[in-house]
């Protein structure tokens, strides 16, 4: 069984301090501003706390057309940059919106499941989970309406 | 709905090639000597240049290739050339004007062949904007032809460092030229030991070529070539390739119109190739990347939610027309005789869902999500030289397959072995469909025979003689039927008439060309707009100046004379913009908004209109309106107009177009449609019902043909006067100046000597009998010589 890690959230516990914004975004641009410079978002509604990330679920790697997206031996879903031509594909495609792009920034970026969010939580409110791939590529390409 | 549409119905399911260790496509390999291949090439010229960045969508020089002599050398871009003629096939036309004489002919020495570029062209962010636009005059024609490819060579060209590349002479043996943006030089080389045909061609030279023994490096290359039937027929396409590094084939995409490919091995070019170093989505500078970005999300939005409930593009490419034009009696049966059949359910886009392979991002540019770009993969060969190998289709596109059904041929199986082989021989696929099914017909009237067509029985549906015809373009028959046939419609007309086969009038109104360019697959005889879409074109019979027939005869959205005018200045002038910005024109209006039929002009989709109007403005940093797009393409329009006048072709009898394409031609046809056919002689020709019911129908068809002929002269009246034209079709010296020409002194003193020629001999007057209740579109004397 090929498994991935996913960050997973307990909306109970988050105060939406954004403290795993900072840490994602300082991953990937070296800045703490989190917000559109990170891949976790955390969004407040009326209920309390939302969040969105990527799930790996994959669908993005059949969609590039530079081959510049791969599965990891881990399971994540990496995009290489040195591949990427800024073509947006993946961005507008992402059915859980969460290939993301930086203002100024054309590359697009996506959670690398580091764990960085996680470690920077003071809730507790996000951990890493181990999940079945197949079954998170299941739903989505089910979604879609594709056949995998 | 959102989604990849890749399994539209559940119980036809997707073909997927997607293996555990990657993708199998099941095609026949081959392995290649490249060492001895690359040993024999030997390097005649040679040229370095001075590797530079694209700067804001321009590459801000020309290559020009000289292949009598050798020459290559840089030539500048201009601001003012940007500014009068934009880039693209405008440059082109700049370029050859500058080159060429009236007199030259597509085998002339100095005729020349030019693949543009375009400022937009190379974008990643938006659909469509790949396309290359090529120019020579055509062996069909006898003027300038321009024909429009996706696939990676004119980005390439561009980033490699040209806006466009012009190659004048001819080679005296078979030559690469290579374009090499790696090392900065530019090799003429001869290339004795390579495969002519393209599927084997393309796959040796994108190997050969290919910095690196990767898959992103043979992504980096592109080559366009032809085939051995190019050798001879003047259907001879051009083919572009773009490295699918999924399937590892170097796919294809077509110049299919105007016989580029016969020009391509006149001049002895086996491949032109280009390589490219790094590239990305920022590599033509733009001013404002930021925007053009947001812009293309959102059709890349629009594409995932939308497509498959307004077009299914990504599920099955154009071929997703077939059912529509089916229904509406618009899809080409046995020569354009019919526009439905009970047979063409099996053509229905269906299908081909079991050949053409999925959930591979399709497009064949990087970032294209509209992805119609379809292949049939491990598909097996029946016929030829090729028989029993497994081959990649590309397509097949909906022309192929309304090309098919025109010769009435409705296996999907044979519509792929057709395309397969038209492409891969360098034959234009709806060229050689709308010829053979002529050629069909007159079979049918004993105008043909066995005999006359060298044994091939080219009956309607005769598959198997199709594909004879096609291997003996190919393997280069002398017989006098396969050598005249290969030349197209017009040259054979001539033929038949000259030996006096059949009724010059049955010949010619049946025989569907316009200046020699076969039609494209719409039955178009419930459509005027339409047939003036086909017959008032710059180059001939294409349907990619204007696709009216859904708002003219479905909609009934242009009634009248000046409505249709309107829409035959619009539509030719904005389609035309795309061939100077090096863009496609499905995702204008293959994909709408959601909202779009809400707007005022839904036709025009106005949204998309300001999307290419910013994205224009974000690239090249020149602020510019939607109006000032379509005044871009006004320019061009009539400056390849004017092009066509000096080379003796473009005015009102050049714009003629066959009976068949404006109604029945025979009292088959008529009979097959009497109902419809009767109605419109007491509601639209004013006959009372008894009249018309005591009438026999030879007498029936004569009704129709003078009405209907009037009715075209009446639209070329209007069309002619909103385009600012004289009543013979030349563009007038007052509108080239208003477009901003004025200096162009020797075009505009020629354009008026023509004008005055057609005053002594009486042309500059009106085609259409207007009747005591109807008025021509002014009566303004001589209203030409305005300023």
């Amino acid at each position: 069984m090929e498994t991935v890690k996913i960050v997973r959230f307990k909306p109970d516990l988050c105060t939406g301090c954004l403290k795993c914004e900072q840490a994602c975004s300082k991953v990937h641009f070296k800045t703490e501003d989190g917000g559109e410079h990170s891949a976790i978002r955390i969004i407040k509604t009326q209920n309390g706390f939302q969040m969105t990330d990527c799930n790996h679920c994959g669908l993005c790697i059949d969609l590039c057309p530079t081959l510049a997206l791969k599965r990891s031996t881990k399971g994540t879903v990496l995009l290489d940059k040195k591949l990427c031509v800024g073509c947006q594909s993946c961005v507008a495609f992402c059915p859980n919106q969460v290939m993301r792009r930086a203002p100024g920034v054309l590359t697009p970026f996506k959670c690398i499941s580091c764990g960085a969010c996680v470690r920077a939580c003071p809730e507790n409110a996000l951990e890493l989970v181990e999940i079945n791939i197949n079954e998170v590529a299941e739903v989505v390409y089910h979604q879609e309406g594709v056949c995998s | 709905m959102r989604g990849f549409g890749e399994c539209m119905t559940r119980d036809i399911p997707a073909r997927s090639i997607k293996t555990a260790d990657g993708f199998e496509t099941g095609n026949t390999s081959h392995e290649w000597d490249l060492q001895a291949l690359k040993k024999a090439h030997q390097v005649l010229a040679e040229h370095t240049y001075e590797k530079k960045a694209v700067d804001k969508g321009y590459a801000g020089r020309t290559l020009y290739v000289n292949l009598s002599s050798g020459e290559i050398r840089e030539k500048a871009v201009t601001e003012e050339m940007k500014m009068q003629f934009t880039g693209g096939r405008g440059f082109g036309l700049k370029l050859m004007y500058e080159s060429i004489k009236p007199t030259t002919r597509w085998d002339s020495e100095e005729n020349e062949l030019v693949l543009t570029s375009g400022s937009m062209n190379g974008t990643t962010q938006y659909s469509g904007s790949g396309k290359c636009h090529s120019l020579t005059v055509s062996p069909l024609t006898n003027i300038i032809c321009d024909s429009n490819a996706g696939g990676y060579f004119a980005p390439y060209m561009k980033f490699a460092g040209f806006d466009a590349l012009e190659i004048q002479g001819k080679a005296s043996e078979d030559v690469v030229v290579f374009l090499d943006g790696l090392e900065g030089k530019v090799r003429i080389e001869t290339a004795p030991l390579e495969e002519t045909n393209t599927h084997l061609l393309g796959e040796q030279l994108t190997l050969l070529y290919a910095a690196e023994d990767t898959e992103a490096s043979r992504q980096k290359v592109s080559v366009v070539s032809a085939g051995k039937a190019a050798e001879t027929s003047f259907w001879g396409c051009l083919n572009l390739s773009f490295y699918d590094p999924r399937r590892k084939v170097a796919r294809i995409k077509q110049h299919g119109r105007g016989g580029l490919g016969r020009v391509l091995r006149d001049k002895h070019i086996k491949a032109i190739v280009v390589r490219v170093d790094h590239f990305d989505g920022l590599s033509n500078n733009p001013v404002d990347p930021e925007r053009i970005a947001e812009i293309g999300i959102k059709q890349h939005k629009e594409n995932r939610d939308l497509d498959r409930s307004q077009s299914n593009m990504r599920t099955v490419g154009t071929a997703h027309l077939v059912e529509i034009m089916d229904a509406y009696d618009l899809m080409p049966i046995e020569n354009y005789r019919f526009g439905t059949s009970p047979k063409s359910y099996k053509l229905y886009s269906p299908n081909f869902y079991p050949y053409l392979t999925q959930v591979i991002p399709d497009g064949c540019w990087f970032g294209c999500t509209m992805a119609c770009a379809k292949t049939a993969d491990g598909f097996e060969l029946k016929t030829g030289p090729y028989a029993g190998q497994r081959v990649t289709v590309d397509g097949p596109e909906w022309e192929t397959i309304g090309g098919s059904s025109n010769m009435g041929i409705f296996d999907p199986e044979q519509v792929l072995e057709f395309n397969f082989y038209c492409d891969t021989y360098g034959l234009d696929t709806i060229s050689s469909a709308t010829g053979t099914a002529f050629y069909m017909e007159m079979y049918e009237y004993g105008i043909l025979s066995k005999e006359r067509c060298d044994g091939l029985e080219l009956c309607f549906g005769n598959f198997d003689a199709v594909m004879e015809f096609l291997h003996r373009m190919a393997a280069g028959d002398g017989a006098e039927f396969v050598q005249v046939a290969s030349k197209g419609i017009r040259r054979v007309k001539d033929w038949l008439i000259a030996n006096n086969w059949g009724d010059r009038q049955l010949i010619e109104d049946c025989g569907m060309e316009n200046k020699g360019l076969e039609y494209s697959e719409y039955v178009t005889k419930e459509s005027l707009a339409q047939q003036g879409g086909y017959g008032l074109t710059l180059k001939g019979a294409q349907h990619d100046e204007a696709w009216l027939i859904f708002m003219d005869m479905v909609n009934n959205a242009i009634p009248t004379f000046a409505d249709k005018a309107e829409a035959l200045h619009f539509f030719p002038m904005w389609r035309t913009w795309f061939s100077l910005t090096g863009l496609c024109k499905l995702p204008w209006n293959d994909v709408e908004p959601a909202d779009n039929g809400e707007t005022a002009e839904p036709a025009k989709v106005p949204e998309h209109l300001q999307n290419y109007a910013d994205i224009f403005s974000a690239i090249t940093g020149r602020s510019v309106t939607p109006e000032e797009l379509v005044l871009q393409s006004e320019r061009v329009y009539n400056w390849q107009r004017a092009m066509n006048v000096w080379m003796g072709r473009g005015r009102r009898k050049d714009d003629w177009a066959p009976f068949r394409s404006m109604g029945p031609v025979t009292e088959l046809e008529y009979v097959s449609r009497e109902e419809r056919y009767d109605k419109q002689m007491t509601e639209k020709m004013g006959l009372d019902e008894a009249e018309v019911a005591a009438m026999g129908t030879t007498e029936k068809l004569q009704r129709h043909y003078e009405f209907r002929r009037d009715q075209y002269e009446k639209l070329t009246d209007a069309v002619y006067y909103r385009r600012g034209w004289t009543p013979n079709g030349v563009p007038t010296p007052a509108k080239m100046k208003e477009l901003g020409f004025g200096k162009e002194t020797k075009m505009l003193a020629m354009l008026q000597e023509v004008i005055d020629r057609d005053e002594a001999a009486g042309l500059n007057a009106w085609g259409g009998s207007y009747g005591k209740d109807e008025k021509p579109p002014t009566d303004e004397k001589k209203y030409w010589e305005k300023e």
